[in-house]
């Protein structure tokens, strides 16, 4: 698998080079439309970061773990991950130090460190993704796919505690 | 978000940490940015050169029959962009996707009959990026390894609850969501 980022770069110059592209000055406009492509997601990125962390302070994550947190004693869900849960969708980094901290506090091998690990491989950052994609469209309303979105993550979440039940305990 | 932000701090009693929150938010956000600005130049860059060599050819016929039965009318520039957006997921080059992807993004709001709302191709794009499964979480193995954990043993788990997220969240938006006229 680890070969496979050389290899994909090396067949793609190969083949540039058979037909006679200038291989270099492609990289180069390639790069500079990354670029503005940075440029352009910058704002977004701004407006999400800012609210996502104002977000993690005013305790509204904690006013969702207390909301959650008897559904998820009743159904055998581990308290551990519920922050994981409700960080996931806004912040990569900050889901990551949680998984981190529940991987050191409860063992890797653990039911939580296991269902945490699965969830944390199994969604994505969906608010952040969301902002970005729609950061060079036209689209005002983009709010239209978060339900589905939403439902993705859900499943990931249902599916994660499922599979680590099934094959580890 | 914000506004939730505030009401709820107002609520908790935590209004003298939002000023910090929202510097230190922005702050991030540019961190981020610059951090993956490299990687992303550069993958960027090897796309063009696929681009115009025609390795992207071949990804676009593997990648096709797929891309036909998920989305209702890309074009084909739109195709080649999210050939390359799937392909890059599955790999895990994570920063490579996100030019791929926003790429793709334009080129289906560009045939987008009604400039406001995303069509169902644009949700469809945006709800397999924010669901991708990867077939190798490397930083997933890698924090379990630094915390003492057998790193492979979860790989499985992951695909699983990865690829049955995706198919839920693809039928949802082919149920929930009306085709564009």
């Amino acid at each position: 698998m680890i070969y496979i980022i050389p290899a994909l770069i090396c067949i793609s110059i190969t083949l540039s080079i058979f037909k006679k592209r200038d291989v270099y000055s492609d990289f180069i406009d390639g790069a500079r439309d990354g670029f503005e492509i940075l440029r352009s997601i910058i704002p977004p990125m701004i407006a999400i970061s800012v609210a996502a962390q104002m977000l993690k302070v005013s305790g509204a994550p904690d006013m969702l773990y207390n909301a959650v947190y008897p559904v998820c004693a009743a159904i055998g869900f581990p308290k551990e991950v519920i922050p994981l849960v409700i960080v996931r969708p806004l912040s990569g980094s900050g889901a990551a130090g949680i998984l981190n901290g529940i991987l050191k506090d409860s063992g890797a091998d653990s039911r939580a460190g296991l269902i945490a690990s699965v969830i944390n491989g199994s969604t994505e950052t969906t608010f952040y993704c969301m902002c970005v994609y729609f950061s060079m469209t036209r689209v005002k309303n983009t709010l239209k796919a978060l339900p589905c979105a939403v439902i993705g993550d859900i499943t990931g979440v249902i599916m994660a505690v499922i599979m680590v039940n099934l094959l580890f305990f | 978000m914000i506004l939730i932000s505030v009401l709820c701090s107002a609520y908790t009693g935590t209004l003298d940490k939002l000023p910090a929150a929202i510097a230190s938010g922005a702050a991030n956000a540019m961190t981020c940015v610059l951090s993956f600005a490299g990687i992303m130049c550069f993958w960027c860059g090897i796309m063009r050169i696929m681009e115009k060599g025609g390795a992207i050819n071949i990804i676009k016929k593997i990648t096709s029959p797929v891309i036909s039965l998920i989305f209702d009318a890309p074009t084909d520039s739109a195709r080649e962009q999210i050939a390359l957006n799937m392909s890059a997921n599955l790999l895990g080059m994570g920063n490579a996707a996100t030019p791929a992807g926003i790429r793709a993004m334009s080129e289906l709001d560009k045939v987008n009959p009604h400039p406001d709302t995303p069509s169902r191709d644009m949700c469809m794009l945006t709800v397999i990026n924010t669901t991708a499964p990867t077939l190798i979480p490397v930083s997933l193995m890698a924090y379990r390894a630094a915390a003492g954990g057998d790193p492979t043993s979860v790989i499985l788990p992951v695909w699983v609850s990865a690829f049955t997220a995706l198919i839920v969240a693809i039928i949802s938006v082919k149920l929930f969501i009306r085709r564009d006229m």
